[in-house]
C-alpha cells in the first residue's frame, strides 16, 4: 500500500512538471498586453515601460520561466497584477468558498445518488426505476447555467425565499449547491444502480437467496456491500468534475469562489492569478485521483497493488 | 429467416441493419434516435422554416411572452425567440457535433499511432495526454477559446482538444488488446508491412469502441461548446447560439423568463437525444464500455 502510493506520488512528478509549463505558456499565449492593460488606455509609453517592469514582463521567456518556477518552490506564485495581494493570499481567499461549495454538493449528489440508484435496482423495471434513470439522465443532460437560472427564477425571484447568491450565508450557498450537484448526482445513481445489478448477478448472491434469506437481507447484507465500492472511484471523480463545474456555476450565481475568480482573472490577463488557479484546478484533479485509486484497495482487499 | 435463407444477404449490410434494428427495439435508445435526427434535420433546414429571420427586430413587441404570432415570445431587441432557436441549430447542433467528430478523428488517429508503434512515441504521447488530463475538460477549452479569441471556428477547435485525451486514452486501450490477437499475429507472419497491419487489422476493430464513445460524448461536448458561448468567450452575440441566447436572457430573468427558458429547455433535449442515443448504441454494441 505505502510502496504503492510512493509510486504513484513518483508518478505523478513528470505530469505535474508538464502541467507548469503547460499553464506557463498558455497564460503568455492569451491576447492583449498586461502592461498596456493596467497601465491605462491613454497612458504614455514611459509608463507602460515602468508597468511592464514592475511585473518583470520586459524580461526574456526563459528568465520568466525561471522566475516563474524559483517562485513556485518555495511556494510563491507571484503578485496578482489585478488585486493588490499575493496569489496565494488571493487564492486562500476564494478557496475555502469553493471547497464548501463543492463539498456540499458532493455530499447532496452522493448521499441521494447512491440512495436513488439502489431504490431503482431493487426495483429493476419497475415504475419508480423508470423515474429514477430518465430523472437521472435529464439531470446529466441539462445544462448546469440553465439550471441555475431555473432554480434563481424560482427560488429567487417568483418566490423570494432564497437569496440569488452571496458566499455569505448557508442560505446563498443551497441554489449554486443544487446546481452544482444534479449532474453528478444523475451520474451517480446511474452508476450505484448499474453497479448493484451486476453484483445482484453474482453466483455468491444467488447462493444467499439459495439459502433462504429474505431478498432485502440478501442485498443488505450481501450485495451493498460489494456493489457500492466501484462508487467510491466515480464519487471521487465527480469530485474532481464538480470543482471544475464551479467555474460556470460560480458565474451564473455571481459567487466569488475560484471559478468565478479564474474567468475574472483570465479577462483581467492577470497573468500570475491565472497560473496559479490553473496550477491549484490541475493539484486539485492528480490527488483526488491518486487519493481514489490509493482509498480503492483500502476499502476493497480483494485489490493488491503489487 | 426463411428470407435469408434464399438469399444470403451481404454480411456488412446484414450487420448495420440489425445495429439499427436493435436501437429501434431498445426504448431510450429508439427515443434519443429520434430527438438526434430531429436536431440534425433542424440544423440543415431551421433557418429555411423559420417564420421570421434571427435577426429581425419588432420594436412595437420586446420581450414579449408568448402569442400566436410569436410562440416562443421576442427577445429584448423585439426578435422572434421561436425563428432564433431554429437558425441557432445549425450553429449548436453543428458545433457540437463536428467538434466530438473532430475530436475523435484527431484523438482515435494519435491513440492508435501510440499503441501501435509503442516505444518512446508511446511514451511521450501518454505523458503529454496524462498532463492534458490533468486539467478539469472545461477549463482547457476555456483556456483555448480565450487565446484564439471568438468565434464559430475557436469554439469548435477549443471542444475538440476537450475531447482528444480521452478518445487518444481510449484508442490507444483498444490497439493494445487488438494486437495481442491472433489474426495480427498471422498478418505479421505472413510478411504484411506494418502500416498495411495497422490500416487493414487494427484500425477497422478500434473504429467502433471510438464510435461509440463518440456518441456518448457528444451531448457533453455540446454542453461544453455552448458553456463557453453563454460564458461570453465563444460565439457571439448577435448569433442565436443557444447559449448565447440563453446568456443574454438572464438580464431579463425576472420580466421575460421565456426567454431564457426557450433556449434553455431546447439545449436540454438535443443533449439528453445525444446521451440516450450514445447510451443505447453501448448497450446494443458493446456493453463492455463503461463512463
Amino acid at each position: 500500500m505505502l510502496r504503492y502510493t510512493i509510486r504513484r506520488l513518483i508518478q505523478a512528478v513528470p505530469t505535474l512538471v508538464g502541467v507548469v509549463v503547460l499553464i506557463f505558456f498558455f497564460v503568455r499565449a492569451l491576447p492583449g498586453d498586461p502592461a498596456r492593460l493596467y497601465a491605462g488606455t491613454d497612458a504614455d509609453p514611459a509608463t507602460v515601460e515602468a508597468v511592464r517592469q514592475q511585473f518583470g514582463l520586459d524580461r526574456s521567456l526563459p528568465e520568466q520561466f525561471a522566475y516563474f518556477v524559483a517562485g513556485l518552490s518555495r511556494g510563491d506564485l507571484g503578485r496578482s497584477f489585478r488585486a493588490n495581494m499575493s496569489v496565494t493570499s488571493l487564492l486562500a481567499r476564494h478557496f475555502r468558498a469553493t471547497l464548501v461549495l463543492a463539498s456540499i454538493a458532493t455530499v447532496i449528489a452522493t448521499l441521494l445518488g447512491v440512495l436513488l440508484g439502489i431504490t431503482a435496482a431493487r426495483r429493476r423495471n419497475s415504475f419508480i426505476d423508470l423515474s429514477i434513470t430518465s430523472a437521472s439522465v435529464l439531470g446529466i443532460s441539462t445544462p448546469s447555467f440553465f439550471l441555475g437560472i431555473l432554480l434563481i427564477y424560482l427560488f429567487a425571484v417568483k418566490l423570494r425565499v432564497l437569496p440569488v447568491a452571496g458566499n455569505v450565508s448557508l442560505k446563498g450557498l443551497v441554489l449554486p449547491a443544487v446546481t452544482l450537484a444534479v449532474a453528478s448526482l444523475g451520474t451517480i445513481a446511474r452508476f450505484a444502480r448499474s453497479s448493484l445489478l451486476e453484483t445482484i448477478a453474482n453466483d455468491y448472491v444467488r447462493t444467499a437467496s439459495a439459502k433462504g434469506l429474505s431478498r432485502s437481507r440478501v442485498i443488505n447484507k450481501h450485495a451493498l456491500r460489494n456493489a457500492l465500492i466501484p462508487v467510491v472511484t466515480i464519487v471521487g471523480l465527480q469530485f474532481g468534475f464538480l470543482l471544475s463545474g464551479t467555474v460556470i456555476v460560480e458565474t451564473v450565481f455571481n459567487f466569488h469562489g475560484l471559478g468565478w475568480l479564474l474567468i475574472q482573472s483570465v479577462e483581467a490577463r492577470d497573468y500570475p492569478a491565472v497560473q496559479g488557479l490553473m496550477l491549484v484546478f490541475a493539484l486539485q484533479f492528480i490527488v483526488i485521483n491518486l487519493v481514489v485509486d490509493v482509498l480503492y484497495g483500502v476499502i476493497d482487499p480483494r485489490i493488491s497493488y503489487d | 429467416m426463411t428470407e435469408s435463407l434464399e438469399r444470403p444477404r451481404v454480411a456488412r449490410s446484414a450487420f448495420s441493419r440489425s445495429v439499427l434494428g436493435r436501437l429501434l427495439r431498445h426504448r431510450s435508445g429508439s427515443l434519443g434516435l429520434v430527438l438526434t435526427a430531429f436536431f440534425i434535420v433542424l440544423a440543415v433546414i431551421g433557418p429555411w422554416v423559420a417564420p421570421y429571420g434571427p435577426a429581425t427586430p419588432d420594436y412595437t413587441l420586446l420581450a414579449a411572452g408568448s402569442s400566436s404570432s410569436h410562440w416562443l415570445g421576442t427577445d429584448a431587441f423585439g426578435r422572434d425567440t421561436f425563428s432564433r432557436l431554429l437558425a441557432g441549430a445549425r450553429y449548436s447542433v453543428t458545433i457540437g457535433l463536428s467538434a466530438t467528430l473532430i475530436g475523435a478523428l484527431a484523438g482515435g488517429i494519435w491513440g492508435v499511432l501510440a499503441g501501435f508503434l509503442g516505444g518512446w512515441f508511446d511514451n511521450v504521447s501518454m505523458r503529454l495526454v496524462d498532463v492534458l488530463l490533468a486539467f478539469p475538460g472545461i477549463l482547457i477549452a476555456i483556456g483555448l477559446v480565450t487565446i484564439t479569441g471568438p468565434g464559430v471556428g475557436p469554439v469548435v477547435f477549443a471542444s475538440a482538444v476537450f475531447g482528444v485525451p480521452v478518445f487518444a486514452r481510449l484508442a490507444r486501450g483498444s490497439t493494445l488488446e487488438v494486437k495481442t490477437r491472433a489474426f495480427i499475429e498471422a498478418a505479421n507472419a505472413l510478411g504484411m508491412r506494418r502500416l498495411g497491419v495497422m490500416a487493414r487489422h487494427v484500425v477497422p476493430q478500434v473504429v467502433a469502441p471510438v464510435l461509440v464513445y463518440a456518441t456518448l460524448r457528444s451531448g457533453s461536448t455540446l454542453l461544453v461548446a455552448s458553456g463557453l458561448s453563454f460564458l461570453g468567450l465563444g460565439v457571439q452575440a448577435p448569433a442565436p447560439e443557444w447559449g448565447a441566447m440563453l446568456s443574454d436572457a438572464q438580464l431579463w430573468l425576472a420580466v421575460q423568463p421565456l426567454m431564457a427558458f426557450a433556449p434553455g429547455v431546447t439545449i436540454t433535449l438535443a443533449v439528453l437525444g445525444f446521451n440516450l442515443l450514445g447510451d443505447g448504441l453501448r448497450d446494443v454494441l458493446d456493453p463492455s464500455i463503461r463512463v
